[in-house]
């Protein structure tokens, strides 16, 4: 499947959930935040929400900053 | 953080109280420019700061996973997170940032708004702000707010609902200092909530000056992470901010013209 992911286009083998990418992805455990197709999804909820072809997924972070 | 600052804070001060919770530091730090993540745990433990800012950036996907993670040296068990909307131009990116680090931070609500309006001078864009201020507090943040040095815009932001506002000294990262202090204290005299000075500071003289104007506190950055020690330029910010606040709450002497009044009695001068 293709999902857009922080704006690169990627070509994964099927995941179901954003729990299954964020593993994926090896983020598991990490402190991160989710947006789907612009819609933040709370962390208590990744198990549940479906991926599905063409997804726009956003994974962010916090970095040093002022 | 509550409930310590009695204890700390000096009997003739007051805590610093933004959106209902009270800090001894007056002393703002930021964790960016470091070298490595030791470096930002050293001088952020010497500034004695309290609230400290991070930013919210895409996570890099082929990172390892073991890579330290900020928010594991900067607890938020131990300090308070001030999530910035550094980097973004449209108050619609700056709300989208902030709703991103409330969940990053497990619904955290305190946020530091910046909408910048120009890359060379990272100026703020104060239409974008005040939109962005608006749809922020709707949305049930606390929002403490960087703006320009301008009193009716610093005026507006505060009756508007921020809990805090953060006018610049000079440009971000400048080290230029307090550039128009007349300004500054416009905006001190008039506040209904909280100033605080972010940007522009670059030595602790900038930093005692702003407290002595009468500042609730100032926000710093680069000025510790870009000195040569940036442990020891947070110690000693933290002591200008010290001085500079305890100057305020003295009240300082009148200036005179002329140099009337010696320190030493007239009298008894051998001599005479």
């Amino acid at each position: 499947m293709k999902l857009v992911i922080n704006g690169e286009t990627r070509a994964l083998e099927r995941v179901n959930t954003i729990s299954e990418l964020i593993d994926r992805l090896g983020l598991g455990g990490r402190r991160i935040a989710v947006e789907l197709n612009d819609h933040i999804v709370p962390r208590t909820r990744h198990a549940e929400t479906p991926l599905s072809d063409g997804d726009r997924i956003e994974i962010v972070h916090a970095i040093g900053g002022g | 953080m509550t409930g310590s600052a009695t204890e700390s804070t000096p009997r003739f001060d007051k805590p610093l109280v933004i959106a209902g919770r009270s800090f001894t530091s007056r002393l703002l730090v930021g964790t960016g420019k470091y070298r490595d993540f030791d470096e930002t745990r050293a001088a952020t433990e010497a500034s004695a700061a309290e609230i400290v800012t991070v930013a919210v950036r895409r996570s890099n996907l082929g990172q390892n996973p073991d890579e330290p993670n900020l928010l594991d040296v900067i607890s938020p068990e131990r300090y308070t997170i001030l999530p910035n909307t550094a980097g973004c131009y449209s108050a619609r990116d700056a709300a989208r940032t902030c709703q991103l680090a409330r969940e990053l931070l497990d619904g955290h609500n305190l946020v530091k708004l910046e909408v910048l309006g120009n890359a060379q001078t990272l100026y703020p864009n104060v239409v974008e702000t005040l939109a962005a201020a608006r749809t922020l507090i709707d949305d049930g943040f606390d929002v403490m707010v960087y703006t320009s040095d301008d009193p009716i815009v610093a005026a507006e932001l505060a009756s508007m609902g921020c809990c805090a506002v953060m006018p610049l000294g000079s440009l971000i990262g400048s080290g230029h200092g307090l550039l128009n202090p007349h300004a500054l204290s416009l905006i001190i005299e008039a506040a209904q909530v909280p100033i605080l000075v972010d940007a522009g500071i670059g030595t602790p003289s900038d930093a005692a000056t702003a407290m002595e104007l009468g500042c609730d506190g100032v926000l710093i950055n680069s000025a510790i992470a870009h000195a040569r020690q940036p442990a020891l330029m947070a110690r000693a910010m933290r002591k200008a901010v010290e001085a500079g606040r305890e100057a305020w709450l003295a009240e300082r002497m009148p200036r005179k013209t002329y140099a009337a009044s010696p320190s030493s009695p007239a009298e008894g001068i051998i001599g005479s």
